[in-house]
Order: structure tokens, then sequence, then C-alpha cells
């Protein structure tokens, strides 16, 4: 049984959001067009809907985030859900506490959603497989596997300014072998049959056959930016200096940071993302990372829709908080 | 006792023998085959008809969790699975706990094993002290007390310098190394490096972790002699070096898990834990290559790879979990599959887990000539059934092969001429194992 039988309900509704791989065109316009709807609820003055009234969301950090979370914690406060964050990373896993007992806990505490972040591949669909059937799962990142609220916020942001997915150029650069963002974009863009599809990296940041996944790979960014619409970069953890995959951040920089001068290298009006926290002169420049083509931000807001959409979606109110309330 | 097991078909790859015919056994030894020893007047008879008599089968890799994790599983619970599988022989690592590196732990394991009556229980003593890699294990001492092979226990000797006076030292005792090639950085994974490890986020475990250590090894044997077995290969190009080197007259030999044979990485789709075990699955062409090294004799023997667990240890998302599958329960059945698919003759099958193993160990066993220990295998080759947890006699019930539909119904299992098992449900057609 794979994420995809148990992530949906038998009529193929999700019920939970797992991973966005084996999802159809339409599970991910439905995901787009309700945040569509849901994002002019930060304008308004009362920035709040009753969907989730009476509703208990729990995000579960077994790894540490701060953009995450509370776009998530955001996201369901004004969905006017009741929430709590446990930062597990900190607390009960420490006192060796299984992961099926903390779950029980919660569980008990009756609750009706978990978002959950943490550090193994599998770990969403491995509590997905373990919770009572009332409770919808949320998957905030597993290890290198997946982070599909990301990929769905990215995919959003681009919809925004370039609809056409078939005629989209697409490059995301860096650190593709650890990141379940790459992974999860790649498989969002895919599906909406975005046309060009590509990954820039030094081969020890590619995962092996990458190019199944149904990609372009580019090892210099010179050529992979060429005429692209889209320059996704990806965060380079420090510690992966350590583990002999890159001599230095100088080097790294010099070879594959984005920078004004190869920006000119794309189309003229390529817009620039990052998943963030952007580490500024590593894998991006300053002037880039603020400058006019940049994203960054807008990606940061437009989580939120996209969360309250996808949070709305597995408890089952698309269509009321689609259209009734926004 | 005198027992007589009648009417048979008798597979003895050692002799060769292929046929209808009654094996004759007085107290621990066979007496006779076809024809009855002079005034041989039975005690018990043991009605055999339509099914495969054999000798009792002999596994290269057991894991009875005892001393040390008794929360697992324990020789006496491990030893019973093994009986109920026809299995009459287990060779157990040694990284329990305590380290098989010292006299008194062989000697607590044959007194344990002993006490239980189920099965024989072998040790491979220590190759290094507390298998650390470092200075070498007793290996003298732990030759007396009965090991019948030394061993790193999976556990790889990274400082080749050690490795080398290791294997010259154990030549000296005429000692058996048993070598399981990992490299200990490349083989820090998951998964097998490949298209499935790379969709679902798992890190990868390349081939190279495990042929560059066997290219190692091979050049150590090459200069020193020495006879090295190679434990759990799990790649196409594992088998090709070694198919090689045997050709060029090395004194090596190497065994293959089971699971190998039947699983690939594809299986791991779903995060399944049961299907988490090192070294990992690999690709189709690598279980085609292992399947052909059977049957080429490159592989000596099949192995389970027993790794029984407690249900908490595979309870946690993939990566958490411990590694191995509880495999002797399956290892008869999952080995005449690869008769019943053609894959195999029948033949070269039991020749895999009877005199295959018992070579390698250097051990008279794994035969049914007349004087030889009277530890017999009688199975019902065709029965089919649906293998369900309930059925697993081993304490740990971690296999990914509940549900499978299996060949092959051990009937008696009989360790030293007695009868340590009998199918105790004969009317129970669908219960296959």
């Amino acid at each position: 049984m794979s994420a995809l039988s148990i992530q949906l309900d038998p009529q193929g509704r999700l019920r939970h959001f797992l991973t966005v791989e084996g999802l159809t065109r339409r599970h991910l316009t439905d995901i787009l067009d309700t945040a569509e709807s849901l994002h002019g609820v930060a304008e308004r003055r009362v920035k709040k809907l009753p969907t989730l009234h009476g509703k208990t969301v729990v995000n579960l950090f077994f790894e540490a985030s701060t953009r995450t979370r509370t776009t998530f914690e955001l996201a369901a406060k004004r969905l006017s859900a009741d929430v709590l964050t446990l930062n597990i990373a900190t607390s009960s896993a420490v006192k060796g506490e299984s992961l099926l007992d903390t779950l029980r806990n919660i569980e008990a505490m009756q609750c009706d959603m978990f978002v959950v972040r943490h550090q193994q591949s599998g770990a969403a669909e491995f509590i997905a497989r373990h919770v009572k059937p009332h409770i919808a799962v949320l998957n905030a990142g597993d290890g290198r596997h997946a982070h599909p609220t990301q990929a769905m916020l990215d995919v959003f942001t681009i919809r925004r300014h370039k609809p056409d997915f078939p005629n989209l150029r697409v490059a995301i650069v860096g650190d593709i072998l650890h990141s379940r963002v790459a992974r999860s974009l790649i498989h969002a863009l895919s599906i909406l049959g975005t046309g060009d599809l590509r990954v820039i990296a030094p081969r020890t940041l590619l995962p092996t056959q990458v190019e199944n996944l149904g990609v372009q790979v580019f090892h210099r960014l010179r050529e992979g930016l060429r005429d692209v619409d889209v320059v996704v970069m990806l965060r380079l953890q420090r510690e992966r200096m350590e583990g002999a995959l890159l001599p230095s951040e100088q080097e790294f920089f010099q070879q594959y940071g984005l920078t004004e001068e190869r920006l000119a290298l794309a189309h003229p009006d390529a817009m620039v993302m990052h998943p963030g926290p952007i580490n500024r002169g590593v894998e991006i420049d300053s002037r880039v990372a603020d400058g006019p083509r940049s994203v960054i931000l807008e990606q940061v807001t437009n989580g939120i829709a996209v969360r309250m959409a996808i949070m709305s979606i597995t408890l089952g109110y698309q269509a009321r908080s689609a259209g009734e309330d926004a | 006792m005198r027992i007589v097991i009648q009417g048979g078909r008798v597979i003895d790859p050692t002799h060769r023998t292929d046929r209808v015919a009654d094996l004759f056994i007085a107290d621990d030894k066979i007496a006779g085959l076809g024809q009855a020893p002079a005034g041989f007047i039975p005690e018990q008879v043991i009605d055999a008809r339509r099914q495969v008599v054999c000798p009792g089968l002999i596994d290269l890799c057991a894991r009875l969790r005892e001393p040390g994790q008794e929360y697992k599983a324990t020789i006496a619970s491990e030893t019973a699975a093994a009986a109920g599988g026809g299995i009459t022989t287990l060779v157990c690592p040694p990284d329990t706990d305590p380290p098989i590196d010292e006299p008194a732990v062989i000697e607590w394991i044959r007194r344990r094993a002993k006490a239980a009556g189920q099965a024989r229980v072998l040790a491979l003593g220590a190759l290094t002290h507390r298998l650390r890699g470092e200075r070498l294990a007793e290996m003298a001492a732990l030759k007396e007390s009965g090991c019948v092979g030394v061993s790193d226990g999976g556990r790889p000797i990274v400082n080749t310098r050690v490795l080398r006076r290791a294997l010259e030292y154990a030549a000296t005792f005429n000692l058996t190394v048993f070598l399981t090639p990992v490299d200990p950085e490349l083989g820090h994974g998951l998964a097998h490096e490949g298209q499935v490890a790379t969709r679902m986020g798992l890190p990868g475990v390349p081939a190279a972790a495990e042929t560059g250590m066997i290219a190692r090894d091979l050049e150590l044997v090459r200069d020193l002699g020495v006879r090295v077995h190679f434990g759990r290969l799990s790649s196409a190009r594992s088998v090709e070096l070694i198919a090689r080197a045997r050709a060029e007259g090395l004194p090596v030999s190497a065994d293959v898990a089971v699971h190998s044979l039947h699983l690939t990485d594809m299986d791991l789709v779903g995060f399944d834990s049961r299907c988490h075990v090192r070294p990992p699955l690999r690709g189709l062409r690598d279980k085609d290559a292992l399947r052909a090294g059977l049957a080429s004799g490159a592989l000596s023997a099949i192995c389970s790879d027993h790794q029984p667990h407690e249900p908490d240890a595979k309870q946690a998302p993939f990566g958490d979990t411990e590694p191995g599958i509880s495999g002797l329960d399956t290892l008869l059945s999952l080995s005449l599959h690869l008769a019943q698919a053609g894959v195999l003759p029948l033949m070269t099958v039991i020749e895999r887990l009877t005199c295959g193993p018992a070579q390698i160990l250097g051990l008279d066993r794994g035969h049914l000539g007349v004087g030889a220990t009277a530890d017999v295998c009688i199975f019902d080759a065709e029965m089919e059934g649906l293998l369900e947890s309930a059925y697993l006699r081993s304490r740990g019930q971690n296999s990914p092969f509940i549900g499978w539909v299996l060949p092959g119904q051990v009937t008696h299992t009989l360790l030293e001429g007695r009868v340590v098992y009998q199918r105790t449900r004969p009317g129970k057609v669908s219960l296959a194992l």
C-alpha cells in the first residue's frame, strides 16, 4: 500500500496530505482554486473564517522550524480552529517515549488534525497509518522525502504570475539530494504539465537517477538558467560542507550562487523563489533576494492561504469555505 | 530408538540420490537406505509417502538474540522455530551481548541449546576482541571450545592491517573466516541507491559499498591463501567477483539471504519497515543475478539471515526501525518457491540448504550416508498455503512474507535420530507452514 492509497478516501478525495506524488491535476487545481478564494481573508478587517470552528489542530514538530510552523498555526487560527504546537524535538522524544506512544497520548486529547514534521522520510505516512480514522494528517516535511504544502504554495505563487504551465521553464538550483522541497515541487510541476523542468547542481548534490523524475539535469548554472521563467533556489545547509559534498561555501557561491549577472541569462521577467530560510551569499546574493524579481516574501504570505485550503479540504470543507465565506 | 521413514522421495545431494526408498535410522545415525540393515526391527514407523525426505537444513546465519536481547527472542524459542522449519543446525554470529569472544559464552550457548534440545546451535567466534576491529580475539581458545569459524558479526574490519593479521592468525588454527562485506561509510544508508531511494528520499547504499570490500578482501585472500566465506551478498557485481575468484581457485565461498532472492527495493514502497534489511534489498537485476549465482554454484548456500524483533522495533518511521527479517519459519518454503518457479532444480535447492553450508563449515553433516548423524527433514513439497502470522513459530513476527502463498510443509524434523518436530494438525491443509 502506497502513500497514494492511504491519503485518498474511496471516492478519491484527500483525507490526508502526505505527498504530491501520484495525485491528479484535479487534486492540485482544487487546492490552488480554494487557496485563491481564501487569499483575500488576510486583507479583511477580521482575518477569520468559521470553517474549522470547534476543531483542534495539533502541530507535531519533531524537527525545528519557524516559518512552516508559524504559517500552519496562522492558517489554522484564521479558520477558527484551536491550535496546539508541540516541539517534540525538545520534549518527550528525548525522554525515550516512542512515536506511537506520543501519538496515542495526543490522540487521547480529542484532536482532528495532526500537522507533522519529522527528520525521517516516511514519518507522516507512518503516523497516518496509525492514527484514528477521523484524524487528518498533513505532512509538513518528512526527511528528504516530501514537503507537499511547500510545493503547493510554490506552484500557487507561480500560477499567480505565470499561469501557463505547459509553456513554463523552471529551474531548481542547489542541494537537490537532501531536499524534500525539490522532490515535491518536481512532482507538482510535472502533474501541472510544466513544459521544461530542470535541476542544476553538482553531481554530489543530485540523487541517483534524478532524471527519472522527469527533469533535465544541468551541472552548470549558466547553461541551466538560459531562458527560464522561474528560478527556485534551495537552501544549502552549512553542515553539508563537512560531509565532503562541497569544498567550500565560497566555491559553491562562485559556481551555483544566484547573482544579478547570472539571473540576466534567464527570461527578462523571470521570477526568483526560495523556500527559506535563505543563506545570503551562499546560494543567493542579497541584491537578488531583495530585488524586484524576488517573490520570496510573497511565498510566505501565500503559504498561509494554501495551508488554509489544504486544511479545509482534508477535513471535508472544500466547497463551503471556498464559496460562501470568502 | 530405531525408526524407519517409509516410502518417501529421498533426496540426498551429496550422494546424488533422488529416489523413493525407505530410510532406516538406528539411535542417532543413518543405518541404511532402501534395504533394511540385518536384524533391523523398527520401533517407530514414519509414513513419508508423497513426501520428500532430505538432510536436516543447515542455516549459516541466524540470530537467536541470546545472550543479551532476550526481549526479542531466546535460544529456546528460536530453536523451536528452526525445528518447525526443518532446520537442524543453526550458526549463530558472534554479535551477541556479551559477544562470543571468549569460551565461556560458547559454553553458555551450548548449554542453553542443549537444554532446549530442538536444534544444534553452532557458534562463530569473534575475529577481534569485542568485535571492535582493533586487536585479535583469542581464536585458539575459541576454536578449542568449539566455534566453527570466526567472524566480524556484520561489522566490517575497517583497518586493513588488522584484517590481514586476523586472517593469518585464523588460518594458523585452520579457522574459516566469515565476513559480511560492507564499507562502513558507503554502507551508511537505508535503501539501495537507485530510483526508488531517490523517490522515497531514503539515503542510498551503492552496490560499491559491498563490492569494494569484497575486492579488497579477495586481494588479501590471494596473498595469504586463507579460507574466507562471504555472507549475505546482495548485488549482481558481488556474484561476479566471487564467481571469478572461485574460478581462479581462491579458497572462497559465499551465501545469500533467502529474502534477497524474492524481494527488491520496489518492496519498500509505502515505507514498509518489514523490508528494512542490511544489506538493502536491491534491484531486479541483482535479484536475478543472485538466483543465477545459486544455479551456477558461485553461491554455495541459502541462509535465513534470521533477525527476530519485538513489535516495537518495527513500529516507527522507516529510518528509526531496526533492520532484519524473521526468517527461520520461511527458509525452506521460500527456497522451494525457487524450484517451483523453475529457477533451480529441487536437488540444487536442497543442496544449497544442506551439504552446501556443511561444506563451508567443514562439517560431515548435511547428508544421509550410512553412518551419518541422523538429522532429517521430511516435507510435503507440493502443499501450498497462505502464510499467516499465527503460523510463525519464531518469537519475531517481522516477516514481509505474511500474506504470501508458499509451497512446502514440514511434517517431521529429526535431530540426531530424535523426532523434534511433528506436524500436529495434518487435517488443516491450508496452513502450509
